[in-house]
């Protein structure tokens, strides 16, 4: 089982997220992860989506998402090289004491303390999904109160060959 | 048969199409529908809808009032089937539009073209759950090609031409267009668009001619080659293509249950249907053939019976289908050929040489004489016997509708289809209730043909209201109900695979068919030996309109050959042959 990141240019309506998560779901396809907001053209969409299959899953799931009347073009980007990104915002317990090794810790990856409390902190992270795992681990002894992921963006390389 | 069923006349016409007058919603739309030369329209009134009844009333569109919204869809369903125009629904909003959802589900699977017109709410009330409020594009996602919720008067044109084209183009299928009633109510300058731009919908129709070349080299090297023709060859209305490649090459052609009549059942080249309940030769045929040619077929699980592994154990696949999602879908295809069936087979019929398969098509003709479709005569009447007759009787030409159940495959069994579009039968989704209104549909589109309805005796109890139909506008369906006061096919399942426990299948309690059919006003018969049979039918042929015939049949029949699911297809009872 492998993961795929898929980039899908859909048209900005009502109800195609709806219609794209829905066809994941009937025919058994999982999704691992999605991220919608505007492309490069007015009143298109795209969508990146992280999905877990063998290769003929993630055949019919690209061939299903192309029969989508709302689905413009369908690239599976995770076979050449890509840019992936994700942020994570995570609320971590932070007395004056351990701020400052919190501190510490976000630098070398090069994230950033966002916000201030009396008793906890928002780090802000942006990187791919692995970096973000590893950050993640590395404050969880100080507690973690809450922390929510984007989700993978994700482009193709310039220079890289994209199959579509 | 009455033709003009929605023409009363002193009612004022609509008058003609013109570009830029300003309409209602309602009107617009009847309009398109005519200018995609809708003739009929199956539906049901109701509050979200009255602005479209309303304009109905001055139309020239012929709408036909069922007793129930499932058998307005089936009947535009068998419309759809017997012509391979789309077929053409109204319903009202909430419980009018989800009585749909069996009959949307049922075109979806068998890849039927349909325009479904729903009424919703007023835009104001959506999402407030208001009286009659059902969120239909919502709930009908998964099985329709695609649907639309308008929101504005002025695109409703533009939606409806864009409908029609989805629902009629690459792979055919249902599409939805649910219109709220302010819609409906508000005036817009009328445009009808001329062409459709769908950016994300383009259909791929034009073979590869690379591919096409694979496919006659694969043909040139095998030695014992066979079509898998589906209900593809009949949507692209490609059977002239189909005999002429499979005369010219010699390749003897195997028909799936959706693909009966794409090719001619007594053709010397035809072999039958394959899969759970086809015939011995069609799976020795698949089993041990070198080359399988599947042509606008999806490999469906009654077929390879889930083991797809050991389907066709021999032979190299060659997928001919105009949906890429099908090809590599159930099994792994040496050569995919995306394309419209018929354009393919065009393009390969001028490079396509004989085959080398005499020895073949001789060793299949033993398997066909050995085993063919046959039953023990015990001086009981029997229900293959009914259909033998039926066969008969009609020389192979009437249009035959079916429901669900035992009747259906022993419909496909005796019944030899000589012509495409003339069995309709629900293969996909296996729908009970679906033959009898299907029928009606089918009759309307065809006034003088002989269409024969196949039923059980519970699935016709399923739409047993639209008799009212047939009644109102005498429309001459032969209501077949081959009555073995059980739910056959589940009484079969039962004795085979649970030991002989019937667990709710007694339909003894049923209505009397014949009175019931009389209370509709429609000639009721009724047969209980092979002798009764001949000379009931005989009248009911001779019957100028509708007639329910019932068939009052062993009860213990079982449908033999069979393959049990999760078995091979070498592994088949073949039962009381004779
Ligand atoms: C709507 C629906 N409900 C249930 C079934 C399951 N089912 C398949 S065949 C069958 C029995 C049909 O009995 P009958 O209509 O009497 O036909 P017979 O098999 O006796 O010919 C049933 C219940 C179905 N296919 N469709």
């Amino acid at each position: 089982m492998q993961k795929h990141t898929i980039s899908v240019l859909v048209n900005d309506q009502p109800g195609v997220l709806a219609r794209v998560a829905n066809l994941f779901g009937r025919r058994g396809f999982n999704i691992d992860s999605i991220t919608v907001g505007n492309s490069e053209e007015k009143g298109l969409s795209r969508m990146v989506i992280v999905t877990t299959g063998d290769e003929k899953t993630l055949e019919q799931v690209m061939k299903q998402l192309h029969k989508l009347i709302d689905v413009i073009k369908v690239q599976h980007l995770s076979t050449g090289s890509m840019v992936a990104r994700e942020i994570v915002l995570i609320k971590v317990d932070a007395g004056p004491t351990t701020r400052m090794e919190i501190s510490g810790i976000v630098e070398p990856f090069r994230a950033a303390i966002v916000d201030v409390g009396p008793q906890s902190v928002i780090v802000q992270a942006t990187g791919d999904s692995d970096k973000i795992d590893a950050l993640t681990e590395l404050l969880r002894p100080y507690g973690i109160r809450e922390l929510t992921r984007t989700g993978l963006t994700a482009m193709a390389r310039s220079m890289a060959a994209v199959k579509v | 048969m009455s033709r003009d069923v929605a023409m009363v006349v002193g009612r004022p016409e609509i008058p003609p199409i013109e570009q830029g007058e300003v309409i209602t919603g309602s009107d617009a739309l009847l309009r398109c529908l005519l200018l995609e030369n809708v003739e009929y329209v199956f539906g049901y009134p109701g509050g979200a809808v009255l602005p479209i009844y309303d304009s109905l009333y001055s139309s020239h569109l012929k709408h036909i009032l069922t007793r129930h919204e499932q058998g307005a869809i089936h009947a535009a369903d068998g419309f759809a089937r017997s012509t391979g125009k789309p077929g053409v629904v109204i319903a009202t909003s909430g419980p009018g539009a989800t009585n749909l959802v069996t009959g949307i589900a049922t075109a979806y699977m068998d890849s039927i073209p349909m325009v479904i017109i729903t009424g919703n709410v007023a835009q104001s009330l959506i999402g407030t759950d208001a009286f009659q409020e059902a969120d239909i594009t919502g709930i009908t996602l998964p099985i329709t090609k695609h649907n639309f919720f308008v929101r504005d008067v002025l695109e409703l044109p533009r939606i409806i031409k864009e409908a029609f084209h989805i629902a009629t183009t690459g792979r055919p299928g249902p599409v939805l267009i649910d219109i709220p009633k302010d819609v409906n109510n508000a005036t817009a300058p009328f445009f009808y668009p001329e062409t459709v731009n769908l950016r994300g919908y383009n259909p791929a129709v034009k073979p590869n001619k690379m591919q096409v070349d694979r496919l006659i080299k694969a043909i040139s090297e095998a030695k014992k080659p066979v079509i898998m023709a589906g209900g593809g060859v009949i949507s692209a209305s490609a059977e002239k293509e189909l005999i002429a490649f499979a005369e010219k090459t010699q390749i003897p052609v195997i028909c799936t249950l959706m693909g009966l009549g794409s090719f001619p059942g007594t053709h010397p080249l035809a072999l039958g249907w394959p899969g759970m309940h086809g015939n011995f030769v069609s799976n020795q045929a698949i089993l041990n053939c070198d080359l399988l040619i599947g042509i606008g077929n999806r490999f469906d699980d009654r077929i390879t019976m889930g083991r797809t592994k050991e389907f066709a154990p021999n032979a190299k696949i060659i997928h001919i289908d105009v949906d890429p999602a099908e090809i590599g879908k159930n099994v792994e295809t040496m050569i995919p050929l995306v394309g419209d069936v018929k354009l393919v087979l065009e393009a390969a019929l001028p490079k396509a040489a004989q085959a080398d398969t005499s020895d073949w098509l001789i060793q299949l003709n033993e398997w066909k004489e050995k085993h063919p479709f046959s039953y023990k005569k015990n001086g009981n009447l029997k229900p293959q016997a009914v259909i033998e007759m039926i066969y008969e009787t009609t020389a192979g030409e009437a249009i035959v509708t079916t429901d669900v159940g035992q009747h259906q495959m022993w419909a496909a069994q005796y019944y030899k289809f000589k012509h495409p579009r003339s069995l309709i039968s629900s293969g996909g989704l296996g729908t009970m209730g679906f033959g009898f209104p299907s029928a009606i549909g089918a009759q309307f589109a065809h006034p003088d043909r002989t269409v024969v309805s196949i039923n059980g005796d519970g699935g016709f109890q399923m739409n047993s209201q639209e008799l009212a139909v047939v009644s109102q506008h005498n429309v001459p369906v032969k209501i077949v109900i081959i009555n073995n006061k059980c739910l056959g096919m589940v009484r079969q399942w039962q004795e085979i695979f649970y030991d002989n426990r019937y667990s709710h299948i007694d339909l003894s309690h049923s209505p009397d068919f014949v009175k019931l059919a009389e209370a509709y006003g429609v000639k009721g018969l009724r047969a209980q030996s092979e002798s009764e049979a001949r000379q009931v039918w005989q009248e009911a042929l001779e019957h100028n309109g509708p007639v329910v015939v019932e068939f009052v049949v062993e009860p213990e029949e079982n449908v033999y050959p069979m393959v049990a699911s999760g078995c091979t297809l070498d592994q088949m009872t073949m039962g009381d042959e004779e």
